[in-house]
């Protein structure tokens, strides 16, 4: 028991991020700029549009080792292209399902809008998922490998 | 592949929580990275020398720099590889300081994080390919939207310079706030005598189309290519034909309340807003107007001598391509009504701000008589600052403007009403500005009680004798440290100043940002104050945050300047992130051409496949992951790269 409680700590779980260019890329940025300290779990990749995001990068990286992704963008209605966000909340839901149904927990997924000022909402939402993922610990595709 | 690899300690605002020395090695050791070099500013010239001398001398084909958001850099770096002959896209940027060193304490978590987002661009930047960005020229000709004093003074600059302007605002007549105000701080010039001539320099400038009662209904293309579809709301008056004779007003039945004078006054429901309106031409109200709402009447057309009243007039469809846009659509003030206890709107003779701008103007509604509802002057006024404004219930921050007017309010009652009580209840007096201290001052001395406290309640309630028949502002004096009870007549409420109701909506159609207040945002706070995320979308004005008249004006030509500046290059530089499809691969399934948001996949029905429209595609890459057949690529963002950057992370 002791020696789990241990390993839960050090356990330090890495969560890709894609975050879309115009919103949350730059509310990340504006969370560094403001100096909001967070934990480092989270591995930023960008791209254009959450629209951009193909489910299969979230499949990937779960493949690739990662206990969870954060999916970040606009808030519904701002999206820079119009509606490329409304896409990537509905293949959200899909991939969530998907996901499911090879054993990993749905709360390793998180789907979001930061908008651009939003610094302190992404220093927020890194801060909590982080805390989430250590509590389920390292993601179940882990032990299979 | 010969990567080369440099990065940046800014100072000690990356090297202070990453350890440069270990990231160097680490990159040093990935596959195909032939250099990794350190530099205390990348972005400097020493530093880009750096990188320009290695690509010569070591023939790298790539290169990455680890530094600051590429939304800092990441053109500079482009550039540099340009310079030394290479493809500006076969670059790529780590952002370790906004996402890694600013956001730590703890070196070695730091550290380890940079690695990773190291190893991303590193493995990403092997798959690059050449890309070219293309030039297109830019269309001679700004849109402007909002006809306050941003408006005009950004279309006057450009219009000087000899660029064509439209400017579009949507009520009756331009002049905005600036032409309800009566005087202005701290030189209390008269607003509309400082302000009727650049109404007027706009309504007869040859290069300036201004479009009044006109509203922007869509915006699409890019910088240098926007495409501007404007509605022109029948005022069913034919301008060609108006005189401005003012017979119809004269004559017309209709009485409603006037939106210049706050309500205050009257006017018609065929009018002009105010007599030195631009354009001076006659507006029929069709909300009001007894032809339209029971389709009997049409006095003013009976007596028009010049036949310009035009029942039949149609909303319009203006058509017209720009290369730049300037948003100067303002601000709304505070509504003082949603704070109950200050009594406006259930209590006579508490108003606010913008009322008693109206009031003291001689041209206002009584003549610029400071009156009671019933027609005595008052003895006695109380101006509360801050109303809606450093309050944590309503806007959090200062509205930049209120403190200043609130005294020129106290020194225009002492003006009028010189036996008056006056008090001001401030939080801070905030009078930064060129003679504004002095101001201060001046009406510190004109015998005006100052209270250092927010006015919290207004009541009838009278507690004493003295208090009977009065208004009665409760406050707490902070520098006494006491509760007061203050009876005046009158109660003028300092509103804030707030984004326009409908600015959100506005933000959607330019595609602007918002800050958490809602006013639009610039690209940089401090060194682009005017520039937007999107090129060729600029900001003049109090859209952009609460401003006084001066920095309205310095903002406004800011943005003209800047406008001016891409007009006169002549061309712009269009990203070449685009979608292509490939010919072989793509079914021919039709998906794409729903999904993308500005209609740029067209299908050709001879060869039975979709087909990306280069300049109408934005890059967003909607159609690339929705592709069954995986036919799309996204230049600059493939699916390879993209997941080489998760591999890379994870690695």
């Amino acid at each position: 028991m002791e020696a789990t409680q241990v390993a839960m700590k050090e356990f330090e779980p890495k969560i890709v991020g894609f975050f879309c260019k115009w919103c949350a890329y730059q509310g990340a940025d504006l969370a560094g700029t403001s100096r909001m300290k967070y934990p480092l779990n989270v591995l930023p990749i960008r791209v254009m549009c959450t629209g951009r995001i193909d489910p299969t990068y979230v499949l990937t990286a779960f493949a690739e080792g990662a206990d969870g992704v954060l999916i970040a963008g606009c808030h519904l209605g701002d999206c820079h292209y119009e509606t490329g966000n409304y896409k990537a909340l509905r293949r959200f839901a899909l991939v969530r399902r998907l996901l499911e149904q090879y054993g990993i927990e749905p709360e390793r997924i998180r789907l979001e809008w930061i908008s651009s000022s939003e610094g302190s909402k992404f220093a927020k939402v890194v801060t909590e998922m982080t805390e989430e993922i250590k509590k389920l610990g390292p993601s179940p595709l882990k032990e299979v490998a | 592949m010969r990567i080369g690899f440099y990065i940046c300690h800014c100072g000690i605002n990356i090297a202070n929580t990453v350890d440069i020395e270990e990231v160097m090695k680490f990159a040093s050791q990935l596959d195909g990275v032939v250099v990794a070099k350190d530099y205390r500013y990348m972005c400097s010239d020493p530093g880009q020398d750096l990188i320009e001398e290695d690509i010569k001398s070591l023939n790298l084909t790539r290169v990455v720099v680890a530094a600051c958001s590429p939304r800092m850099h990441e053109s500079t770096f482009r550039a540099a590889c340009e310079e030394a002959g290479l493809n500006p896209y076969l670059f790529q940027m780590a952002n370790i300081r906004e996402m890694v060193s600013w956001t730590t304490d703890d070196k070695e978590a730091g550290t380890e994080k940079a690695k990773r987002l190291v190893a991303a661009a590193i493995r990403r930047v092997v798959l690059h390919e050449p890309l070219e960005a293309r030039r297109e020229s830019v269309a001679q000709a700004v849109l402007v939207v909002g006809g306050g004093i941003a408006g005009i003074e950004a279309s006057l600059r450009l219009a000087d310079s000899g660029k064509k302007v439209y400017l579009v605002e949507r009520e009756p007549s331009i002049g905005g706030h600036m032409a309800q105000l009566d005087k202005t701080f701290p030189t209390l010039d008269c607003s509309a005598c400082i302000l009727t001539p650049k109404m007027v320099e706009v309504g007869s400038h040859e290069n300036i189309e201004l479009l009044a009662y006109s509203e922007v209904k869509d915006v699409s293309g890019h910088v240098g290519d926007f495409r501007i579809k404007i509605t022109k709301k029948p005022g069913y008056v034919n301008a060609s034909k108006c005189v401005g004779c003012g017979v119809c007003t004269e004559k017309c039945p209709v009485k409603v309340p006037s939106e210049f004078d706050m309500g205050l006054g009257v006017r018609k429901a065929i009018y002009v807003p105010f007599p030195q309106a631009v354009p001076l031409l006659y507006t029929i109200d069709r909300d009001s107007c007894w032809y339209f709402q029971k389709g009997t009447c049409r006095i003013c057309e009976r007596f028009c001598d010049v036949g310009a009243v035009d029942f039949d007039q149609k909303e319009e469809i203006i058509e017209i391509q720009v290369g730049a846009i300037i948003v100067a659509t303002g601000y709304d003030v505070f509504d003082a009504s949603k704070i109950t206890p200050l009594g406006y709107g259930h209590l006579d003779n508490v108003i606010t701000s913008l009322e008693f701008e109206r009031i003291i103007n001689s041209s206002g509604p009584s003549g610029g008589e400071i009156s009671l509802k019933d027609g005595t002057a008052p003895t006695s006024v109380a101006i509360l600052h801050c109303v809606g404004s450093r309050d944590e219930n309503w806007n959090r921050y200062c509205s930049r403007v209120c403190c200043m007017y609130s005294m020129k309010f106290a020194h225009l009652v002492r003006e009028r009403i010189p036996e008056a009580k006056i008090y001001e209840l401030y939080i801070d007096i905030r009078a930064a500005g060129k003679g504004y201290e002095e101001f201060y001052n001046r009406v510190l001395d004109e015998d005006v009680t100052f209270i250092r406290g927010r006015g919290a309640q207004v009541t009838r309630l009278a507690t004493n004798s003295e208090e009977e028949g009065k208004l009665v502002v409760v406050c707490e004096d902070t520098l006494l440290g006491i509760p007061r009870r203050i009876p005046v007549d009158m109660v003028i409420l300092s509103v804030g100043l707030e984004p326009q109701k409908d600015a959100a909506g506005v933000a959607r159609m330019f595609k602007l940002s918002c800050s958490d207040e809602g006013f639009f945002l610039e690209k940089h706070p401090k060194l682009a104050p005017v520039a937007t995320a999107t090129p060729g979308l600029y900001l003049a004005g109090a859209c952009q945050g609460p401003k006084d008249i001066p920095d309205v004006v310095a903002h406004a030509s800011a943005a003209a300047a800047e406008a001016m500046a891409m007009l006169d290059r002549g061309y712009v530089v269009l990203e070449p992130e685009k979608a292509v499809i490939s010919e072989e691969t793509c079914s021919g399934c039709r998906i794409c051409l729903d999904l993308c948001p500005f209609d740029a996949i067209n299908f050709d029905e001879e060869q039975n496949i979709a087909v990306v429209e280069e300049v109408g595609c934005d890059g967003c890459g909607v159609c690339v992951s929705a592709c069954p057949s995986s036919a799309i690529v996204l230049r600059g963002y493939t699916d390879e790269e993209i997941l080489a950057e998760v591999e890379g992370v994870l690695a």
